[in-house]
């Protein structure tokens, strides 16, 4: 599957299926802290994700002193 | 997973709160969350007119279109900071929201205003983080421009996740003062000053992320790259694992600090006794703390160009 990460905009492409609670912890991603996108949904964390599809990772925290 | 609500697939799921809702229900219960904190915390009522700082993100477009879709009376103002490429899109962004839906947005730029001042400025010759600057060009021009348009309140997107980062900061140096003024509605204290607000204040960044991206709310994802390294974002980074593991610690930590241990902290509120000499602002001495940053900035400035 490809993954792209943002705002990174780093891109990735994982084998196989993956379970999204476990895809976003392999990644060392803490959940709560990125949405995950495929098309114009939102995947929650028992979500199966296809060798075959395309995701995105979008992080939600944004910081500075505001 | 199935929605709480209504049985349909889920597509969110709340940890802190452990449920899931269907997007439709979603919507419905942030909608609702706001609602009650702007009424638990009497921040404005329906007939006042809210000035709502909007800059492009998730959080200010969310709070906008929560407020709008629940018949409050609103208007937006975007401040730009002269941040380059980041100033350039939020702008773009905060816009076309407004365009799109028809909504009154006012448009301030630091370059164009009074002492024309942008932030990269500010930071290189004051030799301080760009963030001390932008604090104190945004409450100068929102308190102005709130005064200016005749409005009651000002509404910002400050977060659950801002304001649990503020506390941990403030908890883990006793900043008193500071303590005593977190509080998700300040009330004015100067003729000049109006009620600010912060009516997102129980409500999580993931929160706010999802309602804008499942009400088709088109945000600026990319961060200002004064951020990077922000002491709020490691605050931040550690609430969230903490969060990880005991769901729900985030809302307790704001929401019992304000139950429980505000009122021991807030006393009587210091209020600017004067005017500033240059502006005509609150201030506490003869000029106000912008006045006397953006003299600082001049007096720095001018002293460059002598050496150069
Ligand atoms: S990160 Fe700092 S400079 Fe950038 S908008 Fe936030 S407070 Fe201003
Ligand atoms: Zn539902
Ligand atoms: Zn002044």
């Amino acid at each position: 599957m490809h993954v792209r990460l943002e705002p990174q905009g780093r891109q990735l492409t994982i084998a196989g299926r993956r379970r999204v609670g476990d895809l976003v912890r392999s990644l060392g991603l803490v959940t709560g802290t990125v949405m995950v996108i495929r098309g114009d949904d939102l995947l929650t964390d028992d979500d199966m994700v296809e060798d075959d599809e395309a995701i995105e990772l979008r992080a939600v925290i944004s910081g500075g002193a505001r | 997973m199935k929605c709480k609500r209504c049985a349909a697939k889920a597509t969110v799921q709340l940890r802190s709160h452990n449920t899931a809702f269907c997007k439709e229900c979603f919507v419905f219960f942030f909608q609702r969350n706001v609602e009650r904190s702007i009424e638990r915390e009497r921040m404005f009522t329906r007939e006042e007119p809210v000035l709502v700082a909007v800059s492009g993100g998730k959080d200010s477009l969310a709070l906008w279109d929560t407020l709008v879709t629940l018949g409050y009376r609103t208007e937006g103002l975007y401040l730009g900071l002269g941040i380059g490429a980041y100033s350039a899109a939020s702008q773009r962004k905060a816009e076309a929201y407004a365009a799109a839906r028809d909504l009154p947005l006012r448009i301030m730029r630091l370059e164009e205003e009074g002492d024309g001042l942008a932030i990269p400025e500010a930071a290189f010759f004051t030799r301080r983080q760009p963030c001390a600057a932008c604090g104190t060009f945004k409450r100068h021009h929102f308190d102005r421009a709130a005064l200016d348009g005749g409005f009651a309140v000002l509404a910002t997107g400050h977060n659950l996740d801002d304001e649990a980062a503020r506390l941990l900061g403030n908890v883990l140096h006793w900043q008193l003062p500071y303590l005593a003024k977190q509080h998700p509605v300040l009330t004015p204290t100067h003729p000049k000053f109006v009620r600010k607000v912060r009516p997102l204040y129980r409500t999580s960044e993931y929160e706010s992320a999802t309602y804008a991206f499942l009400r088709g709310i088109d945000y600026v994802v990319e961060e200002c790259p004064n951020s990077h390294g922000a002491t709020q974002l490691v605050y931040k980074d550690l609430l969230n694992r903490l969060e990880e593991t005991m769901p729900g610690s985030k809302l307790a930590f704001v929401s019992d600090f304000l139950r429980h241990a505000h009122p021991l902290f807030a006393g009587a509120p210091d209020s600017p006794a004067g005017e500033c000499a240059r502006c005509g602002m609150p201030a506490f001495a003869e000029l106000c703390g912008y006045c006397r940053l953006v003299a600082e900035i001049e007096r720095r400035r001018s002293q460059a160009v002598a050496h150069s």
